[in-house]
């Protein structure tokens, strides 16, 4: 599957889109989530909290292994994907639209400029 | 991937989508369609594995049911010919070599199916039991093994054999023939659902796995192996069971017969360990809380402070009971409690304790 062409991506294989007003939302690529295979529980940050980018900031659980997740950015988490709660298998089905995971109010829009378009991550990964 | 050892059917494996991972030496598939929905397609309907990884042992001549017996914990004298048995094999220290199935092909002939990973340990182990009536031999290298399981495995494979299939007992194994290939096929399973193994002479092991295929059996790989086994409470070497623990604390003494009148390897060891009772017991947990518990993970008796009294050998999240399950040792004084706390990822989370299986069929 090509990566959407409208995303930044990390080498831990999140994914970043950014939103009209200074917020990025953060989620797992398809390649993660396909590595992972049948995701099982999802666990998300505090609503406010703070994160320095390279932070952990979060967990996905799989059948079969156990995942960090890294905020790429620095900022405040401002909302995070409730409905992974109940449905963490949405990672799977849908990992660059409902599977999201945080988002983030930035501090720095510069630190975006580190990550890589969808060309690069495809390159990436193979 | 180049140095692995591959079983007979792997470029089979490979173009029905499975993908390949490092197991005991072997490029194995760890899942085709995916973990869960092969677990249900085993639990609900048919899956098939290939477990040619597995060894097998045979003991030929007059001697050899005393031979195998002077090996194994259990008591493999009281099977009729065509009879399998799930035993321990032990060192002198009463530490579990292996756990493996004995079946008694004939008056002069026994087969013992081995895990992959301990396949040459075992051999050199049995071998000093060859003696002028009995031969030990490692004929591995000849045999496919395929393991068809779920409750519709004997519907499926009932139109392909050439025998009544219900007259095939639980843990009995017969000889057959799909087709033309003379197989031998066994009641037996590692799933906790009803299911066959059969052994097949390599080279024909593909045109019976197209066949099962072709019948509606759907392929499984070793990643829900792992999750119905233990639902199932069924052990895995190299992690709940090694030569550093023995079937007392195990929870094998189902299958540790030592009242019997044999001087089978280890039983001086393991009186011993019954007498004195064993440091540490093996329990099952399931979680009360969200996560997933995973081996190496520590388990306390209380949800703060305190030494650890325990460790996870097993865990994962259960597709059937839709909750995490785990197995690990934990010191007697903790062992019959209903409640522990395991740590996970620095949180202690509440998790019951059982001694019986999370997972049993209806028959």
């Amino acid at each position: 599957m090509r990566p959407p062409e409208n995303l930044k991506y990390t080498k831990e294989h999140e994914w970043v889109r950014i939103e009209a007003d200074g917020v990025v939302t953060v989620g797992i690529t398809h390649f993660a989530q396909d590595a992972l295979g049948d995701v099982v529980y999802a666990e998300t940050p505090k609503v406010g909290a703070h994160f320095a980018a390279g932070a952990e900031i979060g967990v996905v659980e799989s059948v079969k292994a156990v995942s960090d997740i890294y905020t790429p950015v620095t900022g405040e988490v401002v909302e995070v994907n409730v409905s992974l709660d109940d449905a963490p298998e949405t990672i799977n089905e849908s990992p660059y639209e409902d599977g999201w995971f945080v988002k983030i109010k930035l501090d720095n829009t510069s630190e975006l400029d580190g990550l890589m378009d969808a060309e690069a991550y495809m390159e990436f990964c193979s | 991937m180049s140095e692995l050892k591959k079983v007979p059917l792997h470029d089979r494996m490979v173009a029905a989508g499975g993908r390949m991972v490092e197991f005991a030496g072997y490029s194995m598939p760890v899942q085709f369609a995916g973990i869960k929905e092969e677990h249900h397609a085993v639990r609900n309907g048919v899956g098939l594995f290939d477990v040619s990884h597995m060894g097998e042992v045979f003991f030929k001549g007059p001697g050899a049911i005393d031979a195998v017996d002077r090996l194994m914990t259990n008591d493999p004298k009281k099977l009729q010919n065509s009879q399998a048995m799930y035993t321990a094999m032990c060192n002198e220290s009463g530490g579990i070599i292996d756990d493996l199935v004995v079946y008694r092909l004939a008056d002069d002939e026994v087969m013992v199916c081995v895990n992959a990973s301990r396949r040459e340990a075992d051999f050199a182990h049995m071998k000093q039991m060859q003696s002028s009536d009995v031969e030990v031999i490692d004929r591995s290298d000849e045999f496919a093994q395929l393991a068809l399981q779920g409750p519709k495995s004997e519907s499926l494979l009932a139109g392909l054999v050439d025998f009544e299939l219900g007259e095939l007992g639980f843990f009995h194994i017969r000889n057959a023939k799909i087709g033309s290939v003379s197989v031998m096929i066994s009641r037996t399973g590692y799933t906790g659902e009803d299911g066959f193994e059969i052994y097949i002479p390599r080279d024909h092991a593909g045109q019976i796995w197209d066949a099962l295929i072709e019948k509606g059996a759907s392929p499984c790989g070793l990643g829900c192996r792992d999750t119905l086994r233990l639902e199932a409470r069924m052990l895995l070497y190299g992690q709940d069971i090694s030569e550093s623990t023995n079937p007392i604390e195990a929870g094998l003494a189902w299958v540790t017969k030592l009242e019997r009148d044999t001087a089978f390897i280890g039983k001086p060891a393991l009186l011993r360990l019954q007498e004195e009772g064993p440091r540490r017991r093996l329990r099952g947990f399931v979680l009360q809380e969200r996560g997933v518990i995973r081996p190496g993970y520590l388990v306390y008796e209380h949800a703060e402070g305190g030494d650890p009294m325990g460790e996870i050998t097993s865990g994962t999240f259960s597709p059937t009971l839709e909750q995490s399950i785990g197995l690990g040792y934990v010191d007697v004084a903790c062992a019959d409690l209903s409640e522990l706390y395991i740590d996970i990822r620095g949180r202690r989370s509440r998790a019951l304790v059982t001694r019986k299986p999370f997972y049993k069929r209806s028959k």
